[in-house]
């Protein structure tokens, strides 16, 4: 059986540096650091005082009032970019059989403000259980994509993948797949994320992953760098509209890349320490590489998970040069949460992204903030570090990597008739 | 309007974002005002709220609008 071709037709991001794909890509070539001291809770008693929050996001102005007090921030956001992706697509839904038109998702946690708002209601009372009816909807992590289905009437498959900061790179592979299958015609996919309240910072600070540069936030994103000290929370999403090529053809839709793989792997080692030799990260590009039917050094740029802790990155490293052999010093490597923070479930589309206009513009984003060279690393490897380089890029790997041990790696590539 | 009649008003208005206007005697919560069954079980626990008191299921099953629901609430909140 041959597989259908299958391409990226639209794009929408609300992020920490920019709440349109033009403000984003225009922050991210520019080295913009979207990390600031938290505004939307009281962090007097917190560890982390710092995050990537999403600014001047208006969500009752967006959505209304009435609708946006029934939907979590995460599903907000998830709207908020899909917006801006269906209109960049130019598509007619009423034109279209809707029935063949999909929605994959992907969030690592789901509604978290929701639930920790309704469970400390009920803690403070007296047992009785008065939860509010939107409780459950508003929090469960397969509701962004229902709410995408029904502001847009879209009738194909409807899911949401939940891998932690694999999670969109997980729903890009899923979509690409049925795609590819002629499962369907078309899917609106990426991922969204809204973690930054007291359980989120309070529970990954208790974990010791994040960074607690609170005098400097703006450069405590630093991947690669000798002293970074965890990763930046970050919140927003990114919306992908892939599309089978005839079908996108047809409409006589504007192209910006062709997606031509992605990897699974998993590391089997621990629930949330990364293997130490990064065992599933390499297996994870070499599927990727596979599945497309490429060679490493086929490869221009890879957007890496690099979050800016101390043994992840480590192991990130040592796992490309285990995937790319020699051709590791040819090639740009970046990491965008040097910027954007890190956006968990939403990481993969929001990198995603970045990588295809990085395909487009001829231009690799920077990993911001390097201050110290880390022995550890080989310094012929390029980390584009602190600003964007110019290069011809044909193809892009973008990995994500979550906890749980859950590896996921996609590749874009310039689209050709 | 008594003050029990103004209170409901405000939460409707709150909860369904609909104008006061609409906010009649005779308007049905799911008919006129766009209520589906969530929000209707939302404004129920609104009004328990609201006036302390516990409304049982059979009977927040009989105020479909807001005129029943003021006539329920004058009848049981105690002045």
């Amino acid at each position: 059986m041959e597989f259908k071709r299958v391409v990226v037709t639209g794009l929408g991001a609300l992020t920490p540096i920019g709440n349109t794909v033009p403000e984003y890509w225009n922050s991210l070539i520019n080295g913009v650091s979207g990390a600031a001291f938290i505004k939307s809770f009281d962090v007097e008693k917190f560890k982390t005082k710092f995050a990537c929050e999403v600014k001047g996001f208006d969500a009752e102005g967006f959505l209304g009032r009435k609708e946006a007090r029934k939907l979590d921030p995460f599903v907000q956001y998830a709207l908020f970019s899909t917006e801006e992706a269906v209109k960049d697509a130019g598509v007619d839904f009423d034109k279209l059989d809707t029935s063949r038109i999909g929605v994959i998702w992907g969030s690592g946690i789901g509604g978290l403000k929701t639930f920790l708002d309704e469970v400390v209601n009920f803690a403070k009372g007296d047992g009785t259980p008065k939860f509010n009816p939107f409780f459950i909807p508003k929090m469960i992590a397969d509701i962004a994509p229902g709410h995408i289905s029904i502001k847009y009437g879209l009738r194909g498959p409807n899911f949401t993948t939940v891998s932690a900061c694999a999670s969109s790179n997980n729903s890009l592979i899923d979509a690409f797949n049925y795609l590819r299958l002629g499962k369907a015609n078309m899917f609106i996919t990426g991922g969204s994320e809204a973690i930054i309240n007291e359980a989120g910072i309070g529970g990954f600070n208790a974990m010791h992953a994040l960074s607690t540069r609170n005098d400097d936030p703006t450069t405590a994103s630093r991947p690669f760098d000798l002293d970074r000290d965890g990763f930046v929370a970050g919140e927003g999403a990114g919306t992908i509209i892939l599309e089978e090529l005839e079908h996108a053809l047809k409409r006589g839709a504007k192209i910006y890349a062709e997606m031509v793989g992605g990897g699974m792997s998993a590391d089997a080692y621990h629930m949330t320490a990364p293997h130490p030799d990064g065992l599933g990260a390499s297996l994870v590009m070499k599927a990727a590489l596979e599945d497309a039917g490429l060679q490493p050094s086929d490869i221009d740029y890879v957007n890496v998970h690099g979050t800016s802790t101390p043994i992840g990155d480590p192991q990130e490293v040592k796992a490309i040069t285990d995937a790319f052999g020699d051709h590791i010093y040819n090639i740009n490597i970046s990491s965008t949460k040097s910027m954007t923070g890190h956006l968990l479930g939403a990481a993969g589309a929001v990198e995603a992204i970045a990588s295809i206009l990085a395909l487009q513009h001829g231009i690799v984003p920077p990993t911001i903030n390097h201050f110290t060279d880390d022995p550890a690393f080989d310094p012929k490897i390029n980390f584009t570090f602190n600003t964007a380089q110019k290069r011809e890029i044909n193809i892009v790997q973008s990995n994500g990597f979550g906890f749980g041990g859950h590896n996921a790696s996609v590749i874009f590539k310039k689209y050709q008739q | 309007m008594s003050d029990i009649a103004s209170r409901v008003k405000a939460i409707i208005v709150e909860k369904l974002g609909v104008d006061e206007s609409e906010v009649t005697p005779e308007a049905s919560f799911t008919n006129d005002l766009g209520a589906d069954s969530l929000d209707t079980v939302e404004l129920i626990m609104e009004f328990e709220k609201e006036f302390n008191v516990a409304i049982p299921d059979d009977q927040a099953e009989t105020i479909g609008t807001v005129g029943q629901a003021v006539a329920y609430l004058e009848k049981n909140v105690k002045a």
